[in-house]
């Protein structure tokens, strides 16, 4: 493994090397090489796109599963909001996370009663008016990573504050200790995976043990629903909200927010604040899956179903008193209990060459090599686009004859001095069609 | 006026830039000096180009256009000043705000126009 983890992964033998994930992917960070998907480490963010583009399944996330919970004595289940999503409209709060008990779970902190904390830390945060603007969410860790290969510059708007995961982590560390307790995340994505095991804002020893996707306990889950003993949940709606796009703008009160979701929008959005074109936004909720944490590639529950039911729960919730009072949350606020411990710096993956001069040169030598390319963005090569081929070639990775057309130019090339060179016979011996006609004249 | 190619422009020099490995902080300047130059062009001008140069030390933004010209350069520069059209407003551009944030994010900035002819800006980037 090199410096980055990814739980984004290949299965060589399913990968038939076609072209979809190329094309899928916001960072180009994949290649087809040999027949196969390569994935360039560097550039990868774990957004998991794609893991759902993939006709093959080639693409998986590496999880953990239920077995990890016998790597401690006693277990604790951090379930995201969007596992309330994934039931039926029926099935109510307490049940779901009771048959996380009866998975073997030994206890339950909610993430949706961090997120509650969290909106409030960053309302007040915005009220105070600190930081530049836009704010950004760093909920999403697919996002915060895509910025930091794509949009180095907007490092600083991301609000300086944990992500309601590891703030619910950071809880359980609290209630329950290191050591003999594992703490597990429920995800719905494998950007959270990897959230898990590298976080990007945090030094220290990891707050979790386990990340365990919706997708692989679901089954058991849907079996002990009926007999669970219910769990008395203690998330409001403002944190059940954080679930599904949307919800957490509704969560982050006195500000003008701006929600988007699917990470191609919020590609779109990133170049818009980069521009200077959003002054009258003061805070950007942006998630890369499509309907929010429900869109996550490891949920079970279409995406927008799951956003209603999400939205029906937080309704349920509403009369719900939220477990700390806004007093409490700004004296944990002073202690730093919300801060990020480093921060978040850029993975300069997309420059050619350290060297500002090569790089210079290498741009104008790939602005030429594309030049001369069809422009098709067939995506034959292997590389995502005309423009990635010449990158390639530039970087030495590709040669021009990996393009389809430049090979069947040099194949026609090749074919016409070959007629040539036929047509050129020894002095002593004439043409088929002389011979004919002297054989005509001479009959 | 064509809006459906705004911002290919500043996309493509944002985009060399970041390949030449430029300091995000130069990166994100001239993606703002760029995309304003550009909808000046769209939105005021007749016929304009755009053109980077890309130094070791700096980065030069030169914007040209055959256009209405700027009658009073001075009060252009002033923050909430504009003469685009009220449709233009209306799509969230024109807020008078591009010159002022060509300058705030220029080294060097040089204006000149002549009305009826067309408008000339060169900004310096230094790294």
């Amino acid at each position: 493994m090199g410096a980055y983890y990814h739980s984004v992964r290949l299965l060589e033998e399913k990968c038939k090397g076609c072209t979809n994930c190329i094309k899928r992917c916001p960072t180009e960070a994949i290649r087809v090489r040999q027949g196969k998907a390569v994935i360039i480490e560097e550039r990868c963010v774990d957004c998991g796109e794609c893991i759902r583009v993939c006709p093959n399944h080639a693409k998986v996330a590496v999880a953990d599963d239920l077995t990890v919970l016998k790597s401690f004595p006693k277990n604790i289940a951090l379930p995201a909001p969007a596992l309330l999503g994934q039931f039926g409209r029926s099935t109510d709060e307490a049940h779901i996370l009771g048959a996380l008990l009866e998975l073997g779970f030994d206890d339950v902190v909610e993430v949706a009663v961090a997120a509650d904390m969290v909106s409030e830390v960053i309302s007040q945060y915005l009220q105070s008016g600190k930081g530049p603007r836009p704010a950004i969410s760093s909920a999403c860790p697919a996002v915060v990573r895509l910025m930091q290969v794509r949009f180095p510059s907007l490092l600083d708007n991301i609000v300086p504050f944990e992500p309601p995961m590891e703030i619910a982590a950071r809880l359980a560390r609290e209630s329950f200790g290191f050591g003999e307790v594992g703490v597990h995340f429920i995800t719905p994505c494998p950007a959270k995976i990897t959230a898990v095991k590298q976080p990007v804002s945090y030094k220290g020893p990891l707050l979790l043990d386990g990340a365990i996707p919706i997708s692989a306990i679901y089954g058991e889950m849907m079996k002990r629903l009926n007999s669970a003993r219910p769990f008395t949940p203690r998330a409001t709606s403002r944190g059940i909200g954080w679930g599904r796009s949307g919800g957490e703008g509704l969560a982050i009160q006195g500000s003008s927010v701006l929600s988007v979701d699917g990470i191609h929008n919020v590609i779109a959005v990133l170049e818009e604040v980069e521009r200077g074109r959003l002054s009258g936004v003061d805070y950007i909720e942006a998630q890369a899956c499509t309907g929010g944490c429900v869109g996550g590639c490891l949920t079970v529950q279409n995406p927008f179903v799951g956003r209603t039911i999400l939205k029906h729960k937080a309704s349920e919730a509403s009369g719900r008193k939220a477990l700390l009072s806004s007093e409490a949350l700004a004296d944990m606020y002073r202690t730093s209990f919300f801060d990020m411990s480093v921060k978040i710096t850029p993975r300069p993956v997309m420059r050619l060459d350290t060297d500002i001069k090569v790089a210079l040169a290498k741009v104008n030598q790939m602005e030429q090599v594309a030049k001369e390319l069809p422009g098709l963005d067939c995506g034959a090569c292997g590389s995502p686009n005309c423009k990635a081929l010449a990158e390639d070639i530039v970087q030495g990775r590709a040669s021009e004859l990996d393009c389809i057309f430049k090979l069947r130019e040099k194949v026609q090339g090749l074919a016409e001095a070959m007629v040539e060179v036929a047509r050129q016979l020894p002095p002593p011996v004439a043409s088929r069609a002389e011979t004919e006609k002297g054989e005509r004249r001479d009959g | 006026m064509e809006f459906n190619t705004a911002g290919d422009a500043a996309s493509k020099i944002k985009e060399v830039l970041q390949k030449s490995g430029m300091e995000p902080t130069l990166v994100r300047r001239a993606t703002i000096v760029s995309f304003e130059l550009e909808l000046n062009i769209i939105i005021h001008a007749y016929f304009g180009r755009l053109r980077a140069v890309i130094k070791e030390n700096c980065l030069e933004i030169a914007a040209k256009d055959r256009g209405p010209g700027i009658p009073d350069i001075e009060l252009a520069m002033q923050e909430g000043y504009s003469t685009a059209p009220p449709f233009v407003k209306e799509m969230g551009f024109g807020a008078g705000m591009g010159l002022p944030n060509i300058k705030k994010n220029s080294d060097i900035l040089v204006v000149r126009s002549r009305c009826g002819a067309g408008t000339f800006v060169y900004s310096l980037l230094k790294r």
